[in-house]
């Protein structure tokens, strides 16, 4: 995956596409796509279900052979069995916060009947964190993450993409930082947060912003880069309008730097995002943090007889949350596209 | 609406809550905290005290949050993240002498005794099990000295290969309670120099850490050979068909101390009345764990198995926790006090117990040189505090929540001293200096490791 931005400022190609990220499908003719309805179905839903199915089928009977400490490794059936106890847990979990404010307004009501000066806050529940709450704070931290990543490495993407001499000074350093596992931002990240972040009572969880950083990290380099070849690609001639008719630098940046370079500054930021998706889980596996990498490594440590489907789960979820995010990136993108292209 | 269900509220509650009067008195300086544990058995008084809702009668919010090892609980409860966690007997005093990490711990309270066993894995017990005298339904007779072990280490020495055994901490009980069974039987666990923090100077059986959930799945990759650690990871042992234990720490030292609920200094000058209110609940928790005869324990386990706590499977925590143990499959004996967290005084903070623990760290070099017996007493005495222990107590006693009779209100701190022992050498706490002397393998008075070597410096103290 990371090979492809370089690939990028390589061929300096101004098109989306890259070997991994297709560029949308070409519009159809409308007849074309009355005619031929059927074979497309079947092969846009057709094959992929009964790929599915066949996948299935073939891990049930894998999983039904190994024998691992643990047990037998689950089947299809089972981790559907688990995700949904891991439901039924959710749900449970939330009426026992339920039944504890309650009990922590009757304590408070007691407290300010006996003393009505009395200082009443309200605590939130301390129970664990359930599955969905687990992906929920994974979701956060990775967005978190993200955003500041983008504010990061678009900017400096422009800076690079409009001068050569900046991108010169910045490429040796941007092609040490990117190839850097997160394993290895994460210790110093850690110390450098919890010497740095101090405060009596702060805004966010230490663990959150150690995490939110390490995303970052690893994240922002796919859009710096995919940003500075968009910008640097924009057409010569355009620029030398901009220059003959003395535009301000505001609306060069505006009207014609930014709106042409923005399907590759999309490119970089779906890219960008599935990095940062990966880098989390194993940051969170690792410093502990709370999110589905802890998830992971709580059920890795409890071995218990449903460790397996838990960790199956997880797995899949994990899977499917990537899918989704790389779709939604890439709807916007094909949005804008359009946009700019027409 | 809303008022009307406020005043029923009030009302029921005025009307309950008159016999708690006393509880709701303790200003709390904090009310919401974070306790750390590791996933073992012993860390049930927390899980108790919070499933039962003794935290909450204490007014006290707490959220118990699993952490990854022993070196993580010590650094986040020293960087504040944690108020207090579930750690080892020996990490507060390790912290206090400077082994690895220097810091201010203290405990006013020890959480269990017991609870820790030693497992070899099938590779080694089938070296073993041939010299063992059995009984007479062909079974092991126990307890099991590390004499047995010899022949595996002279095997393993043989090919060329070290004997690797884990414990979970340079300075947790399980390092010197295997330490201690080694040397018992003639083996050398090794010494530590200040220079070289291994442990590993002259020993015949290489000790390293793991933390305890991964010490099934470093057996069974074969990256150990053996391991002492808390439940329930020896019975997960079994049930993986991994490995056998063999020796229990009950059978090593009876009621010996293990865990305690450690706190910095600084954070219990800081809210002395939250710290009361947690100990009240702890002791609470202990008391309802042994409570007729183990009759909740059961539940207890049950409670344990939640993947929140210690995650394993029911029927695995349940083997030790109700009374039994498994050694080898099939081969279940029933071990009342392999787990205790009220009976013999559990909860108190024996100055004994500490001093037992330097006595060990000076045994085997983590203190490098010789220290008076009036320093062993004293600096216990600065990590064990009990006078808020005997306060939390007396205000359950005046509660009705706990009994007199429990609690050793006019002990000076040192248990009687004891043979129980493996290899019967007698510890009396007010001696530590005397009962070095009478260990066979260790460090004795004046000596030290020079550049790996044992050196005898005249006129140290």
């Amino acid at each position: 995956m990371s090979a492809s931005p370089i690939e990028i400022l390589q061929e300096h190609t101004p098109s989306p596409s890259t070997p991994e990220v297709a560029a949308p499908p070409p519009p159809q003719k409308l007849s074309a796509r009355q005619r031929s309805w059927l074979p497309k179905l079947w092969q846009q839903a057709g094959i992929p279900m009964l790929a599915m199915a066949v996948f299935l089928f073939a891990w049930s009977q894998v999983a039904s052979r190994i024998q691992t400490s643990l047990g037998q490794i689950p089947g299809p059936i089972a981790v559907a069995k688990q995700a949904h106890g891991l439901w039924l847990d959710h749900a449970a979990e939330r009426e026992k916060a339920v039944a504890f404010y309650e009990r922590q307004e009757k304590r408070n009501a007691a407290k300010l009947a006996k003393d009505p000066e009395a200082q009443i806050r309200l605590v939130k529940y301390t129970g664990k964190p359930t599955y969905i709450d687990q992906i929920l704070t994974s979701l956060k931290t990775v967005f978190t993450g993200f955003l500041l990543a983008t504010l990061v490495a678009v900017p400096l993407g422009i800076l690079c993409g409009l001068s050569a001499t900046i991108n010169a000074s910045l490429n040796l350093l941007i092609q040490i930082f990117k190839p850097v596992s997160p394993l290895a931002w994460l210790p110093l990240v850690t110390i450098i947060v919890s010497a740095v972040y101090v405060s009596a009572d702060p805004m966010f969880e230490k663990s959150f912003v150690i995490s939110a950083i390490t995303v970052t990290l690893c994240s922002l380099w796919p859009t710096l880069i995919n940003t500075g070849v968009g910008v640097s690609s924009i057409d010569r001639d355009l620029l030398n309008v901009a220059r003959v008719l003395q535009l301000k630098w505001t609306t060069r940046l505006f009207k014609l730097v930014l709106p042409s370079s923005l399907p590759l500054i999309f490119t970089g930021m779906r890219l960008s995002l599935g990095v940062g998706w990966m880098v989390l889980i194993a940051a969170e596996m690792l410093a502990q943090n709370p999110g589905l990498g802890k998830f992971v490594w709580d059920e890795f440590q409890n071995g218990s007889s449903d460790s397996l489907a838990r960790l199956m789960v997880a797995v899949l979820t994990i899977g499917i949350i990537g899918f989704l995010l790389d779709r939604i990136m890439q709807t916007v993108q094909s949005l804008l596209d359009f946009g700019v292209r027409r | 609406m809303l008022s009307t269900m406020f005043r029923v509220c009030l009302l029921t509650l005025v009307a309950s809550s008159s016999p708690h009067a006393a509880a709701a008195e303790l200003e709390l300086e904090k009310e919401q905290l974070k306790i750390g544990f590791i996933k073992l058995t012993d860390m049930a008084p927390l899980a108790i005290a919070y499933e039962k809702g003794f935290f909450e009668d204490e007014g006290l919010y707490v959220t118990l949050e699993p952490q990854a090892n022993w070196k993580i609980i010590l650094d986040r409860v020293i960087t504040g993240e944690l108020d207090g966690a579930h750690m080892l007997a020996g990490q507060p005093l390790g912290a206090a002498v400077g082994i690895g990490t220097k810091a201010d711990i203290i405990t006013s309270l020890s959480m269990d005794l017991n609870g820790n066993a030693t497992t070899v894995s099938n590779e080694v017990w089938n070296l073993m099990k041939g010299s063992l005298p059995t009984d007479a339904q062909g079974k092991p007779l126990h307890p099991i000295k590390a004499d047995a072990l010899k022949p595996a280490v002279d095997a393993f020495k043989a090919s060329g290969k070290p004997f690797r055994m884990a414990m979970v901490f340079p300075v947790s009980t399980h390092n010197y309670e295997l330490r201690y069974w080694l040397a018992a039987g003639g083996l050398h666990p090794g010494f530590y120099s200040p220079t070289d923090v291994s442990g590993q100077i002259k020993a015949d059986v290489f000790l390293s850490v793991t933390p305890p959930p991964q010490m099934p799945a470093a057996m069974e990759a074969g990256t150990v050979n053996g391991y002492c650690v808390g439940e329930p990871w020896n019975q997960q042992a079994i049930f993986k068909g991994v490995g056998v234990p063999v020796v229990t720490d009950l059978e090593i030292w009876k009621n010996n101390p293990e865990k305690v609920f450690g706190v910095t200094r600084a954070w219990a000058e800081k809210h002395p009345n939250t710290h009361l209110a947690m100990l009240k609940a702890l002791i609470r928790a202990g008391q309802w764990l042994d409570q007729n005869n183990g009759a909740n324990r059961k539940e207890a386990a049950q409670i344990l198995s939640r993947p929140e706590y210690v995650g394993a499977d029911y029927r695995v925590i349940a083997n030790s926790m109700t009374g039994t143990f498994e050694f080898g499959r099939g081969d279940k004996r029933s071990v009342p006090d392999f787990n205790v967290f009220f009976r013999y005084y559990a909860t108190y903070p024996y100055y004994s117990d500490a001093v037992w623990f330097l006595t060990q760290m000076r045994r085997w070099g983590q203190i490098p040189t010789s220290q008076s017996d009036q320093w062993y007493h004293e600096t216990a005495k600065k990590v064990y505090v009990t006078e808020p222990y005997l306060r939390a107590a007396r205000m359950l006693v005046e509660e009705k929540k706990a009994k007199q009779e429990d609690f050793p209100w006019t002990t000076d701190g040192y248990r009687p001293p004891t043979r129980d022992f493996i290899d019967g050498v007698e510890y009396d706490g007010r001696k530590p200096n005397e009962y070095l002397q009478k260990l066979t393998i260790g460090l004795k008075q004046g000596q030290a490791i020079e550049s790996g070597n044992v050196v005898t410096r005249q006129g140290a103290t």
